[in-house]
C-alpha cells in the first residue's frame, strides 16, 4: 500500500503562466534554501562526521516528491511507495531502513528525515535530510562490520516511523532508539540539527509561497523541473550514442576473503532516452559490501556527471527522470535482497561514478577522466581511556582526485561533494592519538598528460590501547588510467608495532587490536593519469618534482630526464620521450595496470597478500541472476546507428 | 589646533575629509585618482582640502587610511615568494588543505586547484613535536633545521612563515625556529604562526601566517612610501590604515601583521555607513556597497557592525577577524548571458570589469552588462551629465543587450528589466546571509546603498527586503573617508584554551584574561592612547562540548566574577536559540579567549545641508528621463543632489544626479532629504 495523503484543504493548485525571469529568482532562491539547510546542520551537529566532514545530503521536493534542489535525488518516490500509512501535517519521518525506502539510504548509519511541508491545509513540497552516524549500535563499534551477514548484525533498524505527529517529539521512540547506539549525545544532536535543517527548509518554502503565491510557487516549481528534462533532452541525445556502450569495474574484495566482485554496465539511448543496464552484475554478496541502488538515484548520479562535464551551467534536479530508464536485476550486488547486509555499501557506491565515467567517456574520449578516488576509506578508533572514557572515531579519508581533460587531479582530496577532512590537532585534542605523518605520497598519482592525484600517507601514532577498523578498497584492482594516462598506485595499510615489526592488514577489517605506540600508515591510493604522459610539458614535470609531489625516478615515467638541480635535461628526455612512445605505440583508451588473472597472480608477491578467493553466492542469487540475463531485453540491433 | 585627515582612495576618484579636532568641524575634497601611484593622488588631495580649509598641512597629526593593496596582492597573485616551516610530516599541509572540492557532486571533473601560497619546493619539515596539551614531545632538532633553512635561502624567499603542530598550546618551538631563521636568512621578515593567529587547526593556522608573509613586502613598501611622502609634507603627521575589524592600527602595527588588512577598504564603507546612519538616527541597518564587479553587504546592529572570524579573498580563507562583510560577484560590470540548453536567464558572476567596461561606456566592451541594463531603462540618463568626463550610449546599450532579449523572446526594455531583477535578486541573497540566516528580521532594519551602483538599486533592495528607509548618503567616496576618520585605534589578543566549564574556574579565566588585555593594551600605549581613553571588552567563543561551531560571547568581567560562568552560558544558550531555534542541554566549552582595547571615539559633526521647502526648488530640477519602470514607459523627473535642501520631498519615479554617484527613486515611493543631505527613501502608502 502507499502512503495516503491526508490534507484539510484538498483545493488543487492552478497551472499559472510563468515569465522566466520569476522562475530563475524561485530557482536561486531555493538554491538559498538549500544551502542555509547545510549550514544549520553543520553548524549544530556534534559528531565530526557531519559536522566537520560534511558527510549529509539536504534536499528540497516539490509535492509529488521530485526534487527541485539537493544532490542526490528524490528518495521520496521510495518511501511514498513503501510506507503503509498517512502523511499528514506536522508530521516528521525518521527511517534508517533502506529495505523500507527502496534503498533511499542505503545503510542503516545514515538517518533520513523527512518533512512534508504544508501550507493553509495544503501539502505544497517536502525537505528532506539525511546524514552518517558514526553509531547506531550492533556488532562493532561504528556499526559497519566488515563480516556481517545480514543487516540484523549492523546495528538498530528504523522503519519509517512519525517521529514528529502533530510537531509533537515522540519522545519514547528516540529514546529507545538512542538506548541502542554506543554514542548517544552525538546521535541526539545530530538528529536535533537535523530537525532544525528540514525545518528551515520549510520556513524558506513557505516564505517563498506567501512572497509568489502558492500557485505560483507551484507552477514554478513544476516549470523548474520541465527546463531541466528539456535542457538534459538536449544533452542526452548530443553526449549519449544509439551504439551501446559497455563499461565494467570491479570491487576487489568482500572482507570475508572473495573477490573480484564485477560491475557490469551497458549504456544506449533509444530516441530521447538513455538506457542503463546492469545486466551480468554478479550477485548479492554474502557479506556487508552490498548496495542497494536506488534507480532514481543512480539516474541524479548519471545526471549530475554528465552535467558536469558536458554543461555545468545547467541547475540539476529531478525533472529529467523520465529520460533515463535504470535496470538491476534482482539479487544482483547492487540490489540485495532483505536482510542481506549492507553496511559496508560505500565502495559501491564510490565505484558507480567509476563505471559511469568509464561509460559516458568512450562516446567523447575528450571527456575521459581517470578512475577517480570511487570511495571513501574509512577509519575507526575506540576503547577506554585511562580515566575509563569510551572514546570512538569515525573518519573519512581522501585521495587522488583522477587527471582530467580540464587538468590535473588534487592531491589527497574528496570526490564527494562538500567533504573536508577533520583537522589533526582537534583529533589530537579529543581522542587518544597522534598523527606524526599527514602528506602526499610521492608517485602514486597515475602519470597523464593531466596528473592524477597522489594518495595520502596519514601515519596515526596509537596512544591508549583500543580496537580500530578500516575500510578500503583498491588495493587489488588499479585505479586506471585514460587514452595514455599511466593508473595510479593503490591503496595500503601498515601496523608498526613497537617491538618493530610490520604488519600488512587487510583492505577491510575490524577489532584489530592495538597498543599504546603502535603507528599505523593508512595509504590511500592515486587518480589514474589522464592523456599521454609523454606529451606533458617536462616543465611541469620538473616543477613537481621541486615540489617533491614527483621523484626524480619517477619523472622518467613522463619519459623526462633532470639534471641534478632538477631542471629539465631537454636532450635526453626528447631521445626517451621518442623511444617511449615508440615502444607503447597509440595509447589504450583506458589503461587497467594488467587483466584479473595477471594482477591475481602477482598479488602476493605485490601486496603481501594471496589473492582473494573467487567469489561464491548463495544458489537462489545465482539462478535469479540467470534468470534475469535472459528475460533481460537487448536493444534492437539498427543496421546504422543514426547520428545524434 | 590639531587636525585629523581620512583618505580613501577609489577607483575613479580620492576622497578626503579633514576634520578640525577641536571644533569637530570638516571639509572635504575630492581629486582624480592616480592608479599608477595613488599617493600622488593623496598629496594633491591634501593640498587641495588645505587650501579650501586654509589650515596649514603642518597642522594635520593623523592620516586615517582604508586600503586595497593587502586585497590586490593576494586577487593578482603578486605576493613575496614565501618560505614555510612545517612540522615534521606536515609539509603538504596547504597542499592539501581541507580536501574540500568545490561545485557539488561531480564538481572534481571541472575543479583546478591553485597553487599554495607557499610553494612546496621552498617548504621545509622541522624535526620536533609538541603535544596538544603544550607538553613537548620531541625536543627541536637546530643543526638540521639549519641546514634545510640554508636550502630555501637558495630559493630566494622573501619572506618565511613558520606554522608548527599546536603552537597554540606552546608557541615554544616558533619562537626556537624564529631565532635560527633569523641568523640564517637575516632581512627576511619572518611571521610565526603562534604570534599571528595562535588558534587550533593546523591548515587554517598556516595559511593565515602564510597570507601574512605573502602581503607583507608589498604593504610595507607602500605603507613606508607614504609615510615617507607624507612626512616630508607635514612633519609630525602619523599614518593609520584601517584594519578589517574597523579598527585603527598604527603603520608599523599594520606593517606587521598586514593579514588583519585584507578587508581594509569594505571595512572603511561599513564604518563610514555607520557612522553617517548614526548621525540620521538609524542604529540598525544592512550595508548594502555595489561596485563594479561585486557588491559587499553587512549587518550593523546597534551601531556595531558584526565581526566575522573568518576573511576571505579570492580562494584564500583566513582566521582574522574582520567586519562580517559578504561578498557577491554582482557588480554594474556583472554580464548578462542565456545558457543554450536551459533558456535561464543568469547575470554575472563573470563582470566586463573596468575594461573594457560596460558597451554604454564605448571603451571596447560589448557584453551586456547591468549598467547596460540600467542605461537601457532610463537609470542612468544620457542627456544630462555632471563632471566626469564619461559618455554614455544609449545606442550601444541597446545593442548589447538585444541578443539576450533575442535569446528570452521578449523586449530589449524586458529583457533590460530582467536583468536588473535577476542581480538584484543575487544580491537579496547575500542581504538575506548576514540578516534572516543569522536570525535578524530585516524589517528591524534600514538599509544603506552606496558605492558606485548602490544608490541606483538600493530602492528596489529595500523593496525586496522590506527594510526601510533606504538611505543614500551624499558622496560614496566621501562616505569611506568618514569611516577612515571616525574610528578608534583597536587591537585584539586571543588565546586558544579548551577547557569545559567544569574543568576550569573563574578565577584562572580571569587571570587569562588579565595577561590578554595587558597584551592588547600594548598597543595602546605605543599608539599614544592614554589611560582614561582606553576601553577594554572581553570575549569568549563557546560551543557545546563536542559541536563544530563557536558562537562568540561578549561579557564584563566584573559579572564573570560575580555571577560564576553563568553569565556567558546563558548568553550563549539564548544566541543557539536565535540562530537554531534551539538550545541543547549539554556540557559548555570554552575555545578561544579575546581580550579587545579600544581608543577613544571621536567626535566629529556631519555636515548639514541648508533647510527648504517641501518641494525641492525649481533649480534642482534639471529635466526628464523616460524611463520602464513596473513593466511599462513612465517619466523619471531629474535632480541635481547638490542643490536639495533639507526637507525636500522627491516623489518617485525620479532620478537624482551627483558627480559620483546617480540615485534611482521607484515610483510609488518618495525619498525626504533629511538634516545631513542623506535621502531617505520609504515606501508612500
Amino acid at each position: 500500500m502507499p502512503a495516503t495523503i491526508v490534507q484539510t484543504n484538498n483545493k488543487k493548485f492552478k497551472r499559472l503562466g510563468i515569465d522566466p525571469i520569476t522562475l530563475d529568482i524561485i530557482e536561486n532562491a531555493m538554491m538559498n534554501a538549500r544551502y542555509e539547510m547545510d549550514t544549520v546542520l553543520f553548524r549544530t551537529a556534534m559528531s565530526p562526521g557531519i559536522r566537520e566532514q560534511h558527510d549529509e545530503f539536504p534536499m528540497i521536493a516539490n509535492l509529488e516528491g521530485k526534487m527541485v534542489v539537493g544532490q542526490f535525488g528524490s528518495f521520496i518516490y521510495g518511501f511514498k511507495e513503501a510506507y503503509d500509512g498517512t502523511i499528514e501535517e506536522g508530521d516528521l519521518f525518521l527511517t534508517t531502513d533502506p529495505y523500507s525506502c527502496r534503498g533511499a539510504i542505503s545503510h542503516i548509519n545514515d538517518w533520513l528525515l523527512l518533512r512534508p511541508i504544508f501550507k493553509d491545509g495544503r501539502l505544497i513540497a517536502y525537505a528532506a535530510m539525511f546524514g552518517h552516524m558514526t553509531d547506531v549500535g550492533g556488532k562493532v563499534p561504528g556499526s559497519l562490520p566488515t563480516d556481517a551477514r545480514e543487516i540484523f548484525e549492523e546495528g538498530i533498524r528504523i522503519p519509517p516511523t512519525k517521529i514528529y505527529k502533530n510537531d509533537e517529539l515522540q519522545e519514547d521512540i528516540l529514546e529507545l532508539v538512542l538506548h541502542n547506539c554506543r554514542m548517544p549525545t552525538w546521535n541526539r544532536s545530530d538528529f536535533n540539527a537535523l530537525v532544525a535543517a528540514v525545518r528551515t527548509a520549510e520556513k524558506r518554502v513557505i516564505e517563498l509561497a506567501d512572497r509568489f503565491g502558492d500557485n505560483m510557487l507551484f507552477s514554478a516549481l513544476d516549470e523548474l523541473l520541465e527546463r531541466n528534462k528539456r535542457a538534459m533532452g538536449k544533452l542526452i541525445k548530443q553526449s549519449v550514442p544509439t551504439k551501446k556502450q559497455y563499461f565494467e569495474d570491479y570491487l576487489c574484495d568482500d572482507g570475508i576473503g572473495m573477490g573480484p566482485y564485477t560491475l557490469r554496465c551497458s549504456m544506449w539511448r533509444e530516441g530521447d532516452k538513455v538506457i542503463f543496464d546492469f545486466e551480468g552484475t554478479d550477485p548479492q554478496s554474502q557479506s556487508s559490501v552490498n548496495f542497494l541502488l536506488n534507480e532514481e538515484m543512480f539516474k541524479m548520479f548519471c545526471g549530475v556527471y554528465m552535467i558536469m562535464v558536458f554543461d555545468p551551467q545547467i541547475m540539476f534536479n529531478d525533472g529529467f527522470y523520465d529520460l533515463m530508464e535504470v535496470r538491476i536485476p534482482e539479487g544482483s550486488i547492487l540490489k540485495p535482497r532483505e536482510p542481506a547486509a549492507l553496511s559496508c555499501r560505500t565502495h559501491l557506491l564510490g565505484r558507480i561514478f567509476d563505471v559511469l565515467g568509464g561509460l559516458l567517456g568512450q562516446g567523447d574520449p575528450d571527456f575521459l577522466a581517470g578512475a577517480g578516488f570511487s570511495d571513501s576509506p574509512h577509519f575507526m578508533y575506540s576503547g577506554y581511556d585511562k580515566e575509563g572514557e569510551w572514546y570512538q572515531l569515525y573518519s573519512i579519508l581522501f585521495g587522488g582526485i583522477p587527471g582530467k581533460p580540464s587538468g590535473d587531479g588534487p592531491d589527497g582530496h574528496s570526490l564527494w561533494p562538500s567533504f573536508t577532512n577533520v583537522p589533526n590537532e582537534f583529533l589530537e585534542s579529543y581522542f587518544p592519538l597522534r598523527i606524526e605523518t599527514y602528506e602526499s605520497i610521492t608517485d602514486s598519482g597515475g602519470p597523464g598528460f593531466h596528473r592524477g592525484g597522489n594518495g595520502i600517507r596519514l601515519g596515526y601514532c596509537f596512544l591508549e590501547p583500543g580496537t580500530i577498523s578500516i575500510h578500503d578498497d583498491r588495493w587489488l584492482m588499479y585505479p586506471w588510467g585514460v587514452n595514455g594516462g599511466i593508473p595510479g598506485r593503490r591503496s595500503e595499510k601498515l601496523l608498526h608495532r613497537t617491538d618493530g615489526t610490520i604488519e600488512k592488514l587487510p583492505a577491510k577489517c575490524d577489532r584489530i587490536e592495538v597498543n599504546a605506540g603502535d603507528i599505523l600508515h593508512f595509504n590511500t591510493w592515486g587518480g589514474g593519469g589522464c592523456g599521454d604522459p609523454f606529451k606533458r610539458p617536462a616543465e611541469r614535470v620538473s616543477f613537481d618534482v621541486k615540489a617533491g609531489l614527483v621523484s626524480r625516478e619517477g619523472a622518467k615515467r613522463y619519459g623526462v630526464i633532470l639534471n641534478d638541480d632538477l631542471s629539465v635535461n631537454e636532450r635526453r628526455t626528447t631521445t626517451l620521450r621518442e623511444k617511449l612512445s615508440k615502444e607503447r605505440g597509440k595509447p589504450p583508451m583506458f589503461d587497467r595496470g594488467g587483466d584479473i588473472e595477471s594482477i591475481k597472480a602477482r598479488c602476493l608477491k605485490e601486496t603481501g597478500f594471496p589473492p582473494p578467493r573467487q567469489p561464491e553466492f548463495q544458489a537462489w542469487a545465482m539462478k535469479m541472476n540467470e534468470t534475469a540475463k535472459k528475460k533481460s531485453k537487448l536493444p534492437k540491433k539498427r543496421k546504422k546507428p543514426k547520428a545524434a | 589646533m590639531s587636525y585629523r585627515l581620512g583618505v580613501d582612495v577609489g577607483g575613479t576618484f580620492t576622497d578626503l575629509l579633514l576634520v578640525d579636532e577641536t571644533s569637530s568641524q570638516v571639509f572635504t575634497a575630492k581629486v582624480p585618482s592616480t592608479p599608477e601611484d595613488s599617493s600622488i593622488g593623496v598629496l594633491n588631495g591634501i593640498e587641495r582640502v588645505c587650501k579650501s580649509a586654509d589650515v596649514n598641512p603642518n597642522q594635520i597629526s593623523k592620516v586615517m587610511h582604508g586600503t586595497t593593496v593587502a586585497t590586490n596582492t593576494i586577487l593578482t597573485g603578486t605576493g613575496a615568494k614565501v618560505g614555510l616551516v612545517t612540522t615534521k610530516g606536515y609539509k603538504q599541509v596547504l597542499q592539501i588543505a581541507r580536501s574540500y572540492v568545490p561545485g557539488g557532486l561531480g564538481g572534481w571533473v571541472i575543479y583546478n586547484k591553485s597553487e599554495p601560497l607557499a610553494p612546496l619546493a621552498s617548504t621545509i619539515e622541522a624535526e620536533e613535536r609538541m603535544g596538544a596539551d603544550g607538553k613537548v614531545v620531541r625536543q627541536l632538532k637546530k643543526p638540521a633545521l639549519k641546514s634545510e633553512l640554508k636550502r630555501i635561502k637558495n630559493e630566494n624567499i622573501e619572506a618565511l612563515t613558520v606554522s608548527l603542530v599546536h603552537s597554540y598550546a606552546n608557541s615554544k618551538h616558533e619562537k626556537e625556529v624564529g631565532k635560527v631563521a633569523k641568523e640564517v636568512l637575516p632581512g627576511i621578515p619572518i611571521s610565526l604562526s603562534s604570534d599571528v593567529v595562535p588558534e587550533m587547526q593546523e591548515y587554517e593556522r598556516t595559511i593565515t601566517t602564510v597570507a601574512n608573509s605573502y602581503v607583507r613586502p608589498k604593504v610595507a613598501t607602500y605603507v613606508r612610501s607614504l609615510q615617507r611622502k607624507l612626512t616630508r609634507k607635514m612633519k609630525n603627521v602619523k599614518l593609520h590604515i584601517l584594519r578589517s575589524d574597523g579598527g585603527m592600527a598604527s603603520s608599523k602595527v599594520a606593517e606587521s601583521l598586514p593579514v588583519n588588512l585584507l578587508m581594509s577598504g569594505p571595512a572603511g564603507g561599513v564604518s563610514g555607513a555607520v557612522w553617517i546612519s548614526k548621525q540620521a538616527g538609524f542604529k540598525d541597518l544592512l550595508t548594502f556597497d555595489m561596485g563594479g564587479t561585486s557588491t559587499d553587504v553587512a549587518l550593523v546592529q546597534d551601531g556595531k557592525a558584526r565581526l566575522r572570524r573568518e576573511t576571505t579573498v579570492g580562494d584564500v580563507t583566513v582566521r582574522a577577524s574582520s567586519v562580517d562583510v559578504r561578498t557577491v560577484g554582482a557588480g554594474g560590470g556583472s554580464i548578462a548571458h542565456v545558457p543554450e540548453l536551459t533558456g535561464a536567464l543568469r547575470v554575472g558572476p563573470e563582470s566586463a570589469g573596468a575594461q573594457p567596461g560596460p558597451a554604454a561606456y564605448n571603451k571596447g566592451g560589448t557584453a551586456p552588462t547591468v549598467t547596460d541594463a540600467n542605461v537601457v531603462l532610463g537609470f542612468l540618463p544620457t542627456e544630462v551629465r555632471l563632471g566626469g568626463d564619461m559618455e554614455i550610449r544609449k545606442d550601444l546599450a541597446e545593442k548589447a543587450i538585444r541578443p539576450v532579449a533575442k535569446a528570452l523572446g521578449i523586449s530589449i526594455k524586458r529583457a533590460a528589466a530582467g536583468i536588473i531583477d535577476i542581480v538584484n535578486e543575487n544580491m537579496y541573497g547575500a542581504l538575506r546571509l548576514v540578516s534572516v540566516e543569522q536570525g535578524y528580521d530585516p524589517r528591524d532594519f534600514a538599509l544603506i546603498g552606496f558605492g558606485g551602483a548602490g544608490p541606483l538599486h538600493a530602492n528596489a533592495l529595500g523593496k525586496l527586503m522590506n527594510s526601510w528607509p533606504v538611505i543614500i548618503p551624499p558622496g560614496p567616496g566621501v562616505l569611506c573617508a568618514y569611516g577612515d576618520a571616525t574610528t578608534r585605534v583597536r587591537d585584539e589578543a586571543s588565546r586558544t584554551f579548551i577547557r569545559r566549564f567544569s574543568q576550569t574556574s573563574v578565577t584562572e579565566l580571569v587571570k587569562i584574561y588579565a595577561q590578554l588585555a595587558q597584551q592588547a593594551e600594548k598597543t595602546m600605549e605605543k599608539e599614544g592612547v592614554s589611560k582614561k581613553d582606553r576601553t577594554l571588552s572581553y570575549e569568549a567563543d563557546i560551543r557545546y562540548h563536542g559541536q563544530g561551531l563557536l558562537l562568540t560571547v561578549d561579557f564584563d568581567t566584573k559579572d564573570l566574577r560575580k555571577k560564576g560562568f553563568d553569565v556567558i552560558g546563558d548568553s550563549f544558550d539564548e544566541m543557539h536559540k536565535q540562530l537554531f531555534t534551539f538550545a541543547l542541554d549539554a556540557d559548555k566549552e570554552i575555545v578561544n579567549l579575546r581580550a579587545i582595547a579600544q581608543g577613544k571615539a571621536t567626535d566629529i559633526k556631519a555636515r548639514k545641508v541648508g533647510k527648504g521647502s517641501r518641494t525641492p526648488s525649481k533649480s534642482s530640477q534639471i529635466g526628464e528621463s523616460r524611463v520602464y519602470m513596473d513593466g511599462k514607459d513612465q517619466v523619471a523627473a531629474l535632480y541635481d543632489r547638490s542643490k536639495l535642501k533639507s526637507g525636500n520631498q522627491v516623489d518617485g519615479p525620479a532620478v537624482v544626479l551627483e558627480m559620483d554617484s546617480t540615485t534611482v527613486i521607484l515610483s510609488g515611493h518618495v525619498g525626504k532629504v533629511d538634516t545631513y543631505g542623506n535621502i531617505l527613501i520609504t515606501p508612500t502608502a
